[in-house]
């Protein structure tokens, strides 16, 4: 929270994220948990975000696409810092040669709110903790 | 700035300016609707002659599927079964633009025009002159757009009309060019990116009207179809998939569905309280047009979210074939192929006009290859299902569509609605991408057949709780996309019997094929791959004549025409859309299991990005 705060334009999410837990805790950059190819409920949450709002241009499983990059690859040299700058700013690439458009998330709360888990998930791909297709969770 | 909008509270000003807006726009459109019928007698005739004689000639691709009917088929026959094994590439053009090329070509006289994804540059080229860029139009659209756009940035070609060329702008605006100069000569905003409404498909131009639709149906738009003016510009019918009936443009006594009139609020009464207006039923197809019915069709995409609990009822008219009357937008009949959908596969297909035999029978028949994996043959006149059959045997989700009823027979074990939201529905085919997608088929009609590309790809579904943000995703499910059981093909081309409903021969192809198919009457059939193979292939058995390899992976659409005495073909090249997103690094459980099987299946180690048109021919 402390940390981006300084990079979410306006107000309009400041109240809401005082009082996420999730986000108040973080501290170090955010971890994830994989048990038995189990993930926690966080890591999971990270997964259907990244479905939601990531899926329709970085591809399947956090993995690259024709369109965007792999955030499996990204995530070797970005740091949460770095990552939640791109995420909640944007980055346009637009030149003569090329169309790249990451859109800013900063105002998405479904994004937003859920950076670490998004991160998080993402993390564990990189790492090669998980493999691709939807986690397992403890309920299932 | 798009994301401008997103807050909350601006998101409240934005909905109160979207209700007001639908009111102007009724009451504009029935003023309207008065005028339309009146002009009707004047001059509009002269460019509907136009291009009623212009189809015909198969000298020319005058629209984007070459006719009215959507056969995408070409008389010329200089290319033959016998000497296509010769055919080589003559000349190629690259478009300077690096996302995935769908659509292709027209060919007007001596003049090629072709458009590029965002940023939607058009080109003129001379044929006279090795392929001479005559003009060049670079639209000024603010990149924010790419943001809300699906599936890449893709545009699937211009049409032409009165002198005109018509190109359908990513941030929703529809411009007419003066096909000589380039120059503008009008434009006419069409839908808001700020609320996800953006345009991808190729305009279509009927008699007086141009007719565009409208993408967002990830974004929980009220998708529809606008006719207006070619001469100005101006709106002459807009036609909703969902909402009221003076939205819809559906007459509740006359308008037809299985032989019964619809009736008052055949779409509200289909959804829970407002939902419809985010209901979706996105038009992005190919639409085509019966002058003697006076009829348009085309197909409505998925209800808004993809999480089908939380929209209970048919949700009509999403995943539906429209017919409408194209001076007025007013529905003759419309069918419902997958009422309440839970697996997103948007009707949206092409509607193959077509005058065959069916069951002995001869008909002026409808085919559409859905991606619900059923192909249906309907009678065009008044919509009655004469066919519907599975065409590709992976299909599992439902067993067979009731002949009375219209309705698929869903299997509960691959219902996302039965399993409830949070609970992953397993190996359900096909996948979301359909058993097809918007790639356009072909029909000979010399040999009565249909020529089909197809995907075989099948997938896990989970759908979840969201809400509804203006311009941001309303999708509310994951997926993950794998090859059908014990299956490596995530492809085929097959050969289709409209009247039995039967796989004549199958071409398996590595993976799904994503190009628009060119059947012609030398015997020879053309698509194109994704890993990037232009194919030739004999009409009669599938078998492989001629393939070529292009610089990069074929998501356009083959097209014909003649020019100096020679036949050409051509395609453009260029690997993206929904299958370059979904296959570049191969799919889910590609890697587990199947090991180096799995690796050969990254689309990303065969093709790279590039638009590039190639032309090839036999001399
Ligand atoms: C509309 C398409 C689109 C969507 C949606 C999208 N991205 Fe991106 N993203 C891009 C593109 C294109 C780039 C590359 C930009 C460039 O070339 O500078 C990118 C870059 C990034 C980067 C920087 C990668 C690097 O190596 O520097 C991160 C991190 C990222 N995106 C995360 C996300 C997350 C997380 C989401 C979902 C919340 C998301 N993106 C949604 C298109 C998108």
């Amino acid at each position: 929270m402390i940390r981006i705060a300084p990079v979410i334009p306006a107000m309009v999410l400041a109240g809401s994220l005082l009082t996420m837990p999730d986000c108040a805790q973080a501290q170090n950059d955010p971890v994830y948990s994989v048990q038995n190819g189990i993930v926690d409920q966080h890591t999971f949450n990270g997964y259907r975000r990244y479905g939601e709002s990531c899926h329709r241009c970085h591809g399947p499983d956090g993995s690259g696409s024709s369109y965007a990059p792999s955030l499996v690859d990204s995530l070797k040299n970005l740091n949460y810092e770095q990552f939640a700058q791109v995420v909640i700013n944007g980055r346009q690439n637009v030149t003569t040669s090329s169309n790249n458009v990451m859109p800013s998330f900063g105002l998405t709360p479904d994004v937003a709110l859920y950076l670490d888990d998004i991160y998080g998930y993402l993390k564990a791909r990189s790492d090669g903790k998980l493999e691709r297709g939807r986690p397992k969770r403890a309920d299932d | 700035m798009i994301r401008n909008v997103c807050g909350p509270k601006s998101r409240m000003d934005q909905r109160g300016i979207n209700v007001a807006r639908f009111r102007t726009s009724l009451l504009g459109c029935s003023i309207l609707l008065g005028l339309g019928s009146a002009v009707v007698l004047g001059g509009p005739a002269a460019a509907n002659d136009e291009l009623t004689k212009l189809q015909g000639d198969a000298n020319q691709w005058v629209m984007p599927a070459g006719n009215y009917a959507n056969q995408r088929y070409s008389a010329l026959d200089k290319i033959t079964a016998d000497n296509v094994g010769k055919m080589h590439p003559v000349w190629s053009f690259s478009t300077g633009v690096l996302r995935g090329h769908e659509g292709g070509p027209l060919v007007i006289g001596n003049v090629m025009y072709l458009s590029t994804p965002f940023p939607n540059n058009v080109f003129a080229l001379d044929l006279n002159d090795n392929g001479k860029i005559l003009w060049k139009y670079e639209p000024h659209q603010d990149p924010a757009v790419i943001a809300v756009m699906c599936c890449d940035t893709v545009n699937r070609g211009v049409s032409y009309a009165d002198g005109k060329i018509f190109l359908s702008q990513a941030d929703a605006t529809l411009v007419a060019l003066d096909a000589k100069t380039g120059k503008e000569v009008w434009s006419v905003k069409n839908g808001d990116p700020a609320k996800g409404e953006t345009m991808t498909s190729a305009p279509v131009v009927v008699k007086d009207k141009v007719l565009v639709g409208i993408s967002g149906g990830e974004f929980g738009v009220q998708g529809r179809m606008t006719a207006y003016n070619i001469k100005d510009g101006k709106l002459a019918w807009k036609a909703y998939s969902v909402g009221p009936d003076d939205q819809i443009l559906f007459d509740p006594q006359k308008t037809m569905s299985l032989g019964h009139p619809v009736g008052a609020n055949s779409s509200l009464s289909t959804w829970q309280g407002e939902q419809w207006k985010n209901g979706g039923g996105s038009v992005w197809g190919w639409t085509a047009y019966d002058p003697a019915l006076n009829l348009v069709y085309y197909g409505s995409g998925n209800p808004g979210t993809w999480n089908p609990a939380q929209r209970p009822g048919d949700n009509k008219w999403s995943m539906t074939v429209f017919a409408r009357d194209a001076d007025t937008g007013v529905a003759k009949w419309v069918y419902q192929m997958t009422p309440h959908d839970e697996w997103d596969y948007d009707g949206v297909n092409e509607m193959i006009l077509a005058d065959i035999n069916v069951k002995g029978k001869p008909v002026k028949a409808l085919v559409h290859f859905d991606r619900n994996g059923f192909a249906y043959t309907l009678d065009r006149t008044n919509g009655d299902l004469l066919v519907a059959e599975k065409y590709d045997p992976a299909v599992n989700w439902a067993s067979h569509v009731d002949p009375e009823t219209g309705r698929p027979d869903v299997q509960k074990q691959y219902s996302t609605q039965a399993g409830g939201e949070d609970h992953n529905v397993k190996g359900i085919c096909p996948a979301a991408l359909g058993s097809k997608d918007q790639q356009p088929a072909s029909f000979s009609p010399k040999t009565g057949v249909f020529y089909v590309p197809t995907n075989h790809v099948c997938m896990d579904y989970e759908p979840f709780k969201v809400s509804y943000t203006a311009g941001q995703p309303f999708v509310g499910a994951t997926l993950s996309m794998f090859p059908p059981q014990g299956q490596q093909n995530l492809g085929n081309f097959i050969a289709w019997d409209a009247s039995q409903g039967k796989i004549l021969w199958s071409d398996p192809e590595t993976f799904s094929v994503w190009s628009g198919a060119l059947a012609t009457a030398g015997n020879v059939v053309f698509y194109g791959t994704l890993d990037g193979y232009l194919k030739a292939v004999d009409m009669k058995t599938g078998k492989e004549l001629y393939k070529y390899k292009t610089p990069s992976g074929i998501i356009g659409n083959i097209n014909t025409y003649m020019h100096d005495g020679h036949q050409y073909i051509a395609v453009l090249s260029g690997v993206g859309g929904w299958a370059g997103i979904g296959m570049a690094a191969g799919l889910a459980g590609d890697t587990e299991g199947l090991g180096a099987v799995g690796a050969y299946k990254q689309l990303s180690n065969y093709t790279q990005l590039g638009g590039v048109l190639s032309v090839f021919s036999v001399d």
